[in-house]
């Protein structure tokens, strides 16, 4: 169970990293949030996987910690809501600066990298 | 009342903030009740820091647990000497900024006081946590406050600004959570007192994965405090924010340099056993350094705004340099400094404002542009906000560097913090200097500025008050450096933090 559960942080955190990195502001949003649900899978795992503790005191011998799910109800609730600013932030973005570059401008060496498609112009 | 009084920054400008949203103040046309309502709620919040601060002189820390959940497993709030001191900071830095907004920037939205005490709520509560998660919470408090505050008034260049401010603080908020996560793995608490207590039992193994957990959080609070590698983002956003913003936001670097003064002294600290200072070798070559790249960009600023935004950072790598030698004396002209370079730059932002409204087109640009039309006043104000953030007696810019200065000890620390300092206060004189010639000398002759509109008192009497500060701070520099050199003291003592929280039984 912890492997798999390492694979699925790891690979959720390669992707937000390497989607932030992008130039337009649309994947680096999805990479913002790719990077909260790693973060958010992350901090439930800091108080330990197990399957069989309890929850509730008094059932049972071994208890689960209750503070890592606390953590991540709070992450959760405010990287949603940062979420969402950044989303409406980058549509205003796009309105006042007539592109959704995160830079605000097209790279001027852009067509260095990315070869135009001669037959569609 | 007094049980209560480490919440009650807190919960001022909470609850203020929300009535003002509610129809006795909502409305675009009644921007006139906000305003009283937010002086009142000012005044309030600078009387109840001032009697925090006595009260933490007179019976020492106060340690309040939230709903009565005791350490370490309650949110616990800590007003000690230097929690205190920031209060009362930031309250007074927010009374010149909501006086200089009444001048009419307040009204380019509607929101504006609200979202200024939302934004003090936040950076109150950094300073007066004492949990690290409950930090997180006051980080993201005070930073979708400064999202939108950012953006306040519009324009491209605000936007433009404002996208890269809220992805790099995400981002910084993603690396926070994970630092937390680590952590809390491992020591199996959220407790600033009880970590540092955790920390010096760890095995072997468990002190790679909390030194990785520790230079991550030194990466976010070197992200909020705009330190070398990670400052790239903050002369940009300054000089696009408005002036009350910009002014406001001189604080907001200094909550990260709080936190990592708070954290790597408390937890990481002489007590850590192997993690002792394990910051320390990082954080020295790059202060130095983040002094040097302000210093430089200072030179390069092609406004006054850019210009004070540099200085921002220089001030960050002066307090960086007084973390980094690790004493207590140390610790406390840093402290000195703080409060000083925080009212100092604000001021600046402020004036480069004021210039750019008589200078057209122009702005506050270092280009000949028309002539001033209240020449002595601003002369007056520019030259002493100039001389107090160089460091030129007799203003407290010369007192603050003094300190830090004597506090070195050492020969080779000695030589690298003197020269550096040193010529970075000479090469700020030439940079504003020449920025004062441009802008107050060399004016086109025949324009006629006698349409030119006047400032209004509000900006006047606010600029006053955060530069007024400046040779007070100086004149009264015995018994604020008396006062500095013991909140250091006690931030520096675990055994007393450790004593107020009532750990010493859990730990046994």
């Amino acid at each position: 169970m912890e492997t798999l559960y390492v694979i699925c942080v790891g690979v959720l955190t390669f992707c937000g990293v390497f989607l932030c990195l992008r130039a337009r502001t649309f994947s680096v949003v999805v990479g913002l949030t790719m990077l909260s649900y790693a973060v958010n899978l992350f901090l439930f795992s800091s108080g330990r996987l197990n399957l069989k503790n309890a929850a509730i005191l008094d059932m049972s011998d071994s208890y689960a910690d209750p503070l890592p799910q606390a953590l991540t109800l709070t992450a959760i609730v405010i990287g949603f809501a940062m979420i969402a600013f950044v989303v409406i932030l980058a549509m205003r973005a796009r309105a006042d600066l007539g592109n959704d570059f995160v830079d605000g401008r097209e790279p001027p060496d852009s067509d260095k990298f990315i070869k135009p498609n001669k037959d569609k112009v | 009342m007094t049980v209560h009084l480490a919440i009650l920054p807190i919960l001022i400008p909470l609850v203020g903030g929300l009535l003002m949203l509610l129809p006795p103040f909502a409305g675009v046309e009644r921007y006139q009740y906000r305003r009283v309502a937010a002086l009142c709620l000012m005044l309030a919040q600078i009387a109840c820091s001032i009697i925090l601060i006595l009260m933490v002189v007179q019976n020492g820390a106060i340690m309040y647990a939230v709903g009565d959940w005791q350490p370490p497993f309650g949110i616990i709030l800590y007003a000690d000497q230097l929690s205190a001191m920031l209060v009362a900071l930031t309250s007074f830095l927010g009374l010149g900024v909501t006086l200089y907004s009444f001048a009419g920037s307040d009204r380019e939205g509607k929101y504006f006081h609200p979202l200024v005490q939302f934004q003090l709520l936040g950076i109150y509560g950094a300073f007066l946590t004492n949990d690290l998660f409950n930090l997180f919470v006051f980080f993201e408090v005070l930073l979708i406050a400064s999202y939108t505050l950012l953006i306040h008034g519009g324009g491209k260049q605000k936007t433009a600004a404002n996208v890269h401010y809220v992805i790099l603080n995400l981002v910084g908020s993603s690396l926070f959570l994970f630092a937390l996560g680590t952590l809390y793995g491992i020591t199996g608490t959220l407790n600033i007192a009880d970590m540092s207590l955790r920390v010096a039992q760890l095995s072997e193994s468990n002190q790679l994965i909390a030194q990785a957990g520790g230079s991550l959080l030194l990466i976010v609070f070197g992200l909020k405090a705009a330190m070398l590698p990670l400052h790239f983002w903050l002369p940009r956003t300054y000089a696009a924010a408005s002036a009350p913003v910009a002014a406001l936001f001189a604080i907001m670097t200094k909550v990260g340099v709080y936190c990592i003064f708070r954290v790597y002294t408390v937890i990481f600290g002489d007590q850590a056993g192997d993690l002792a200072n394990m910051i320390q070798p990082w954080v020295w070559p790059l202060a130095i350094l983040t002094v040097i790249a302000g210093t430089v960009g200072a030179l390069a600023s092609p406004n006054l705004r850019t210009l004070a935004a540099n200085l921002v950072i220089v001030s960050v790598g002066t307090l960086l340099i007084a973390f980094a030698l690790r004493t207590p004396e140390a610790t406390a002209a840093g402290f000195l400094y703080l409060i000083h370079s925080t009212l100092v730059t604000a001021a600046l932002f402020l004036i480069a404002d004021m210039l750019g409204q008589q200078r057209g087109k122009a702005l506050d640009y270092f280009v000949v542009a028309r002539k001033i039309k209240q020449q002595a006043l601003f002369g007056v104000l520019f030259v002493v906000a100039a001389m107090a953030v160089a460091g030129l007696p007799p203003f407290s810019g010369f007192l603050a560097k003094l300190v830090i200065l004597q506090s070195v000890t050492g020969v080779e620390q000695k030589i690298w913090v003197w020269s550096v300092i040193l010529i970075s206060s000479l090469i700020t004189i030439i940079a504003l200097s020449r920025a004062g010639t441009t802008l107050f000398w060399r004016s086109t002759p025949s324009r006629d500025n006698s349409e030119t509109p006047g400032v209004s008192k509000w900006q006047i009497c606010a600029t006053f008050l955060l530069l007024g500060a400046s040779p007070l701070l100086a004149l009264f520099g015995a018994s604020i450096i008396e006062y500095t050199n013991n909140a250091a003291a006690q931030l520096h003592d675990i055994p007393y933090l450790i004593e107020v929280m009532n750990l010493e039984e859990n730990a046994q």
